[in-house]
């Protein structure tokens, strides 16, 4: 475990064409890891997450994926992504192909990652016309009772980012509240970086709390408000009226790209990044 | 649309939305104690007023891995905070998933959909081609798992033509597939949709076909309305019945969850 900045550990870690994790389960998305992909201009990623929301929205409209691996994607409480829309129904920027999954399926594949497993399975798709569709959902047959069983390829990303509330010196990482698939993208990926909110001398809590400890990790970067629009319980409450207004900022390729290129490529960091936006009248 | 007669009273004048109507009608449906794992928007609103009037100890279990939340305001998302701050358990998603979807721990998993058809499987992935969508929908989510795992399956959805279709254009979860027992024969081990709670009515699975049928008409909607909104030829219950309209304590509830919903992410908003 290092501890870089973030713009040090995306350069060392994440590679063009990488297989790329970022987890968070609406809480604690990794925004602020998102946004510096970006800014070095990743190419032909497969970008994986259960919940693609506006942090693949942005990373998609700029071109960054060639692939989605995802099982819900949408602005929650909002409505639609339109950059995921426009690359899926026109092409926009890139041709994106998708791989589409559902939570249950996402949750065993990763669980199977990080248990070094071929394949994770579920009592799942029952009736579905998802694996028809879908090549890499199969089905096996219980070797003890006979049950037909859902199996799906163990997912194994190069790269899983994850934002967390604390870390401390030596880089053991806790999260709190709702911990999503973090646990299972960090141990199922060949490195992982985490951003955290803050440093601290020693983890005030038990130590049955969600924890991974630094040798699981590869990097460790204090960015102060990295999950932001999304929240971190305890730190910030989420910014809705964010999420709303992306609804419009996304809706045409010239608006997201001017946003984009203004607030994201326009600055150096996530802090000038915040500065940007926090100077737009809403 | 959601205005058009289904508002009016007894007196003529609108006492509450086909919305409300909507979402009183199903809270009315879940049983107190039971365990319901609960979809973002229509479903939750129901549940949570279920949980404000006849149901105080109704188990709310929504994806994101919060066990017995107990949210005062609606959650904009399935993981806001305010889940994890009222549950009796926050658990990560492969857990919620394995050891309490899976396993059979839900009494009732309640849905929305963007299409459902007469057999009751619905639709949110595509509208139109899969390859080459007219509309591409969010997806899964957890809703497959949800509709073969839960004991049955409660759906809530805006009835008109877009949204009631003769067959589903993607079956994203399971309903009764082809009808006639196809359900049960492709190895779902819940009873699957009992219901489907509208803006217009209620309807549910005949039991022999399993195609939904009505059974129930809200207060000032004509039969040839539901009609007119259902793209199939809608079979109807020869003891069609009338769904009582709102009480006042249950349209107080419901106005006092929203308006607590509107103010609390107003204020966050603003934040």
């Amino acid at each position: 475990m290092k501890h870089l900045s973030l713009s040090e550990a995306v350069a060392e870690f994440v590679h063009d064409g990488d297989t790329v994790a970022l987890e968070g389960f609406t809480h604690l998305i990794p925004f602020a890891a998102g946004h510096e992909i970006v800014r070095q201009k990743r190419r032909n990623l497969t970008l994986v997450r259960m919940t693609p929301d506006l942090i693949y929205d942005q990373m998609i409209g700029m071109g960054c994926a060639r692939k989605l691996v995802f099982s819900w994607g949408g602005n929650p409480g909002v409505g639609s992504l339109h950059r995921f829309r426009d690359a899926v129904e026109h092409g926009w920027p890139v041709p994106l192909e998708i791989q589409e999954h559902s939570h249950a399926d996402m949750a065993a594949r990763y669980a199977a990652g990080a248990s070094g497993l071929p394949f994770g399975m579920l009592r799942g798709y029952v009736g579905s016309d998802l694996p028809k569709f879908n090549p890499s959902i199969k089905f096996v047959t219980c070797p003890f009772t006979g049950e037909t069983l859902a199996a799906t390829p163990a997912l194994e990303p190069d790269v899983a980012i994850v934002h967390a509330q604390q870390a401390d010196r030596h880089g053991n990482v806790l999260i709190w509240g709702i911990v999503g698939v973090q646990k299972e993208a960090v141990l199922s990926a060949k490195r992982a970086i985490v951003t955290v909110e803050e440093i601290v001398d020693e983890l005030a809590t038990s130590r049955n709390a969600t924890i991974l400890p630094a040798w699981s990790i590869a990097a460790v970067a204090h960015v102060p408000g990295g999950a932001h629009p999304s929240y971190a319980h305890g730190y910030y409450a989420r910014d809705n009226a964010f999420c709303k207004a992306w609804d419009g900022i996304s809706r045409e390729r010239e608006s997201f790209t001017a946003w984009m290129e203004r607030h994201v490529l326009g600055t150096a960091d996530f802090a000038e990044f915040r500065n940007s936006i926090a100077a737009v009248p809403a | 649309m959601s205005q058009n007669g289904a508002g009016v009273n007894e007196n003529g004048s609108r006492a509450y939305t086909s919305n409300e109507m909507m979402t009183i009608a199903a809270a009315r449906l879940l049983r107190d104690g039971g365990v319901c794992f609960v979809g973002i928007g229509l479903p939750s609103a129901a549940a949570n007023l279920a949980r404000a009037t006849h149901a105080p100890g109704i188990v709310l279990i929504y994806e994101s891995g919060t066990i017995g939340a107990k949210p005062t305001v609606l959650p904009l998302s399935i993981g806001d905070g305010e889940l994890a701050e009222t549950a009796d358990a926050v658990v990560s998603v492969p857990e919620i998933f394995a050891y309490w979807l899976q396993s059979g721990r839900v009494d009732v998993g309640f849905l929305g959909a963007a299409q459902i058809d007469r057999f009751a499987n619905i639709n949110t992935t595509v509208i139109g081609d899969y390859a080459h969508p007219t509309v591409r929908l969010p997806g899964a989510g957890g809703a497959p798992e949800i509709a073969s795992a839960a004991k049955e399956v409660y759906i809530i959805i805006e009835q008109n033509r877009r949204t009631f279709v003769n067959k589903v254009d993607f079956i994203t979860s399971a309903g009764y597939l082809d009808g006639y027992g196809a359900r049960a024969r492709s190895g779902a081990r819940g009873a699957g949709p009992t219901v489907a709670i509208t803006d217009l009515g209620i309807l549910r699975p005949d039991p022999v076909s399993q195609e939904l049928t009505l059974v129930s008409l809200h207060p000032g909607v004509t039969l040839e309305r539901v009609r007119a909104a259902t793209g199939w030829d809608l079979a109807v219950s020869a003891e069609l019945a009338v769904t009582p309209s709102p009480l006042p304590e249950e349209l107080a509830a419901l106005r006092e969850l929203q308006r607590r919903t509107a103010r609390a992410h107003g204020a966050e908003t603003a934040a």
